[in-house]
């Protein structure tokens, strides 16, 4: 149990615990446990607001490396701890049969070489998959400079593969972890993207996919350890997920680590900022929105954390609005603050057969107040509304409400 | 009035049946009253008929088979009047043509959002229904006490057969209990939590995953109990922990802020020398000339001439013999070539191989490179647009390709482009005018000119797609022509 304490607590920094994305599958023909629905399942949440779907643990806190901002570096003094295979095996299959989570998110320091750790990361999950005849949701971190066939050996049993670049740009990585390579990661990332491709093809011989994480794969960058600002990681991520088609970026606010080293900010961890990287994030892959417009006239290159990323768009583009949802586009509509993916698509769908007015507006999306000044609707016009000096401050929200985040 | 009793919370057969005779007699959503079975309060009218109206002969009623599909998923939900207002949509339904595509609609805003809380109930059962595992006759059996909000358990009996298909398990709710033998499923009455078992070994272990997991300097309360309410809580083994995690989150992580940095661990000097220490030696530095193919392309691998180093993923140098007569220059790397590391392995590439095949050239006999050693490009999305390198970063990279020819000595170059061409001559010169031609640079470097195989690829019109294709051919079959002269 003190194992397991230690373990669990060392894998906490990594932010990812998504169990989604993957093919679906079950378990009626094999009689073995686990499924994936496509969609995740969150089993619980801690009070941190993070969900727990997957045992996240490391199979070992020893490691070679020595990077500033990982409680595991060689240099920190924390309490270390290793598990068999034998013992992450029967952990992951014992909290799956009791509900307790989606699966396994299995990671590790680097141990003597990265082709041992891999090779023993990569083992916990055959034995899952052949001898237990586990299907639920495998997550393999990878160790970027391992052998390509163990590579290949973990794409077969996990749904998903990642690989930490860790900081946004390679002078932070080289300054706060010396001994990673980031030319290395990407060519990992780039070899992961081939592989993933490569199988997703039929194979000629017998016409069927290859089984190769069909969860793709993820980063994370951690926001806040060094100066980098928020266009700058933006801007990678714009390039990671061009690049690697990453399923997804994960951005953690750099938290105080017990026993930390001197040259990194022991503050709260930024979970405002990081709230809001995610929002651009999302602007950028389901929006329409280009990097470079989301922090186009911010001189600090900061997104404001007083109002979400597309708010401050539109306040910076006032000229875009009103737009006319009985008439507008997509792209057009998809801009408008406080218009989601899904109330778009339902005014798509009711303004075939309804002009919609105001009311009808309010019942497809959350909150009217916030729609209001940017939309026309058959009796509605927000008149100088829109071009308001005031506008910002009115849909601010209260400063006591940011400390929710 | 009519009065209609269904047989159970779910009875939707019954249901159906019912809305069908009335709606077809006409009858109006305010004169009909639902109840299920036991459930029925003091009868207040007592002058309802709980006999059907006889539909008058020929009558038809039909609905989209849609809506019959939705009401059966609604009559799940807890709400008491969800029957008579399944019964007021559906005959709107009827009348109004394509009423369930308008969600502006109130009654459609409803129907929604009670198909929203069901499936939400659902996916909240799927994650918080936690087994004890208990022994019943020598085997394991998992039970787990859960209460859902709506009527679900028996409908989301094939979602844990499906998952626990090689456990045999029970979930006791207090409508109806589900359990599952490894061979059949069977519906039972509803339980109570007494009837569940009230520990299991495993729970100190999840408790202990659950403490360790937790940040308490991210502490967001309100996030946590979004996702999940406490009326969840009171059957969750680790909710009892939460009040004192939340409470002691702040002290937790002001002493983690607090606490002075410490020395190194005793054992990292050890580490950094026998793992780091012996690989920081090496290395060339990039002044010094190379004086082998191989060298230069170590060297080149950590380039950072100009600034395309930063987006690309590697350096994509040349590849061919090392002493090769014919020299290829194409522009830069693309999409393909950035991943793998090697040039020409991308569309324009394939093109490429295919034309050499096809004139009779040998690829493993030439050596090909680029103008320019990183992909330089625009993301869009999942894409990465091509862009066109400028002359600073053209000229940059002229300090590799120099050198290339330099330890290759070949006999000719062929320059595929504008790009090559500048790169390889030194100034703009246009390639229509010179296709076909051999130029002969200032220090005395013969490069054929032809175009790039990627442009034969941008051509929409199919014909003149040909047509480029013979010319490009015929342009390397000139090449293999003075490759076999010399």
């Amino acid at each position: 149990m003190e194992k397991l304490a230690i373990l669990s607590d060392a894998a906490k920094y990594d932010a990812s615990c998504a169990s989604s994305g993957s093919t679906k599958r079950n378990s009626l023909a094999t009689g073995g446990i686990g499924s994936t629905t496509g969609a995740g399942i969150c089993h619980s949440y801690a009070p941190d607001g993070r969900c727990i779907s997957l045992l996240k643990i490391l199979l070992t806190n020893f490691c070679i490396y020595d990077c500033a901002y990982c409680i595991n570096r060689s240099s920190s003094n924390v309490r270390r701890a290793r598990f068999t295979v034998q013992e992450v095996v029967y952990l992951t299959l014992d909290f799956y049969k009791r509900n307790y989570i989606e699966g396994l998110f299995l990671s590790s320091g680097i141990i003597r070489s990265p082709d041992e750790t891999m090779m023993q990361l990569v083992e916990v999950a055959r034995q899952l998959r052949v001898t237990h005849r586990f299907a639920g949701y495998i997550h393999l971190k990878t160790i970027p400079d391992c052998d390509p066939l163990l590579l290949e050996e973990a794409g077969r049993f996990a749904d998903r593969l990642s690989i930490n670049v860790e900081l946004p740009t390679d002078d932070g990585v080289s300054r706060l972890a010396p001994e990673k390579r980031p030319a290395e990661i990407r060519k990992a990332m780039g070899n992961l993207r081939m592989k993933i491709e490569e199988k997703s093809e039929p194979t000629l011989r017998t016409k069927r996919k290859e089984r190769f994480a069909p969860g793709g794969q993820s980063t994370q960058m951690i926001i806040g350890a060094d100066a980098a600002n928020d266009d700058t990681i933006l801007k990678t991520s714009a390039r990671l997920y061009s690049s690697y088609h990453l399923k997804r970026v994960y951005y953690s606010a750099f938290s105080p680590i017990p026993d930390a080293k001197s040259s990194l900010p022991l503050i709260q961890p930024p979970l405002m900022r990081e709230h809001r990287l995610y929002q651009a994030d999302w602007l950028m892959r389901f929006y329409g929105f280009e990097q470079n417009e989301i922090l186009a006239g911010q001189s600090d290159g900061m997104l404001d954390l007083a109002v979400d990323p597309k708010l401050a768009w539109a306040l910076a583009n006032r000229q875009r609005f009103p737009v006319d949802v009985n008439r507008g586009d997509r792209e057009s509509l998809l801009r408008v603050p406080g218009l989601g993916t899904k109330a778009v698509a339902k005014i798509l769908q009711v303004r075939r057969y309804r002009t919609l007015r105001l009311e009808d507006v309010g019942r497809l999306c959350q909150s009217v107040n916030k729609v209001r000044p940017f939309i026309t609707a058959l009796d509605w016009q927000p008149g100088g509304l829109t071009d308001s000096p005031s506008l910002k401050a009115r849909m601010t929200p209260q400063p006591a409400q940011l400390s929710l985040f | 009035m009519y009065s209609v009793t269904l047989a159970d919370q779910t009875d939707f057969d019954g249901w159906r049946h019912a809305a069908r005779q009335l709606a077809l007699a006409g009858v109006k959503p305010g004169d009909v009253r639902f109840s299920v079975v036991g459930q029925t309060a003091e009868d207040l009218f007592e002058n309802a008929s709980s006999l059907l109206p006889e539909p008058p002969a020929g009558a038809e009623f039909t609905v989209p088979r849609e809506v019959v599909k939705r009401l059966e998923q609604v009559i799940h939900h807890r709400d008491p009047d969800r029957f008579s207002f399944m019964y007021r949509l559906l005959l709107r339904v009827s009348r109004e043509k394509n009423l369930l595509r308008i969600a502006s609609d109130p009654d459609i805003q409803r129907l929604e959002r009670m198909e929203k809380s069901i499936r939400r109930d659902a996916h909240k059962m799927h994650a918080f229904v936690r087994f004890r595992k208990i022994d019943v006759a020598g085997e394991e059996w998992f039970v787990a006490w859960f209460e859902p909000e709506h009527y679900i358990a028996e409908r989301e009996a094939g979602f844990f057969r499906a998952r626990f298909t090689g456990m045999k398990w029970t979930i006791l709710t207090p409508w109806r209990s589900i359990s599952w033998d490894g061979a059949d499923i069977t519906v039972m009455p509803g339980a109570s939590k007494e009837d569940a078992p009230a520990d299991d070994a495993a729970e100190d272990l999840w408790r202990t995953y659950f403490t360790s997991i937790f940040n308490p300097a991210r502490l967001k309360v309100k996030a946590m109990q979004a996702e999940m309410p406490k009326k969840y809580w009171r059957n969750l083994p680790e909710a009892p922990l939460i009040p004192g995690m939340i409470a002691g989150a702040g002290k937790a992580a002001e002493e983690m802020v607090a606490r002075a940095p410490t020395l190194s661990a005793p054992h990292h000097a050890r580490i950094q020398e026998q793992y780091w220490e012996p690989k920081k030696m090496g290395g060339m530095a990039e002044e010094e000339i190379a004086a082998t193919l191989d060298a230069l392309e170590k060297q080149a691998e950590g380039c950072r001439r100009c600034p395309l180093w930063k987006d690309a993923t590697q350096t994509v140098f040349g590849e061919g013999p090392r002493d090769a007569d014919v020299v290829f220059v194409g522009e830069q790397p693309g999409d393909q070539e950035d991943l793998a590391g090697k040039p020409f392995v991308g569309p324009a590439g394939q093109m490429f191989n295919a034309t050499l095949e096809e004139v009779g050239i040998d690829r493993q006999r030439v050596y090909v490179t680029n103008a320019v050693k990183h992909f330089k490009f625009e993301p869009r999305g999942k894409r990465r647009i091509h862009s066109k390198p400028n002359s600073g970063e053209v000229q940059a990279c002229r300090w590799w390709l120099d050198q290339e020819l330099t330890l290759i000595q070949p006999k000719l170059t062929v320059a595929l482009g504008a790009t090559a061409l500048t790169a390889l001559s030194g100034k703009t010169m246009p390639v229509t005018k010179n296709r076909r031609q051999i130029v002969t640079t200032e220090s005395g470097l013969r490069v054929f000119v032809t175009v790039h195989p990627s442009f034969l690829l941008r051509i929409p019109d199919k014909e003149t797609a040909a047509r480029e294709r013979r010319l490009f051919a015929e342009d390397l079959a000139a090449v293999r022509d003075l490759m076999n002269a010399a």
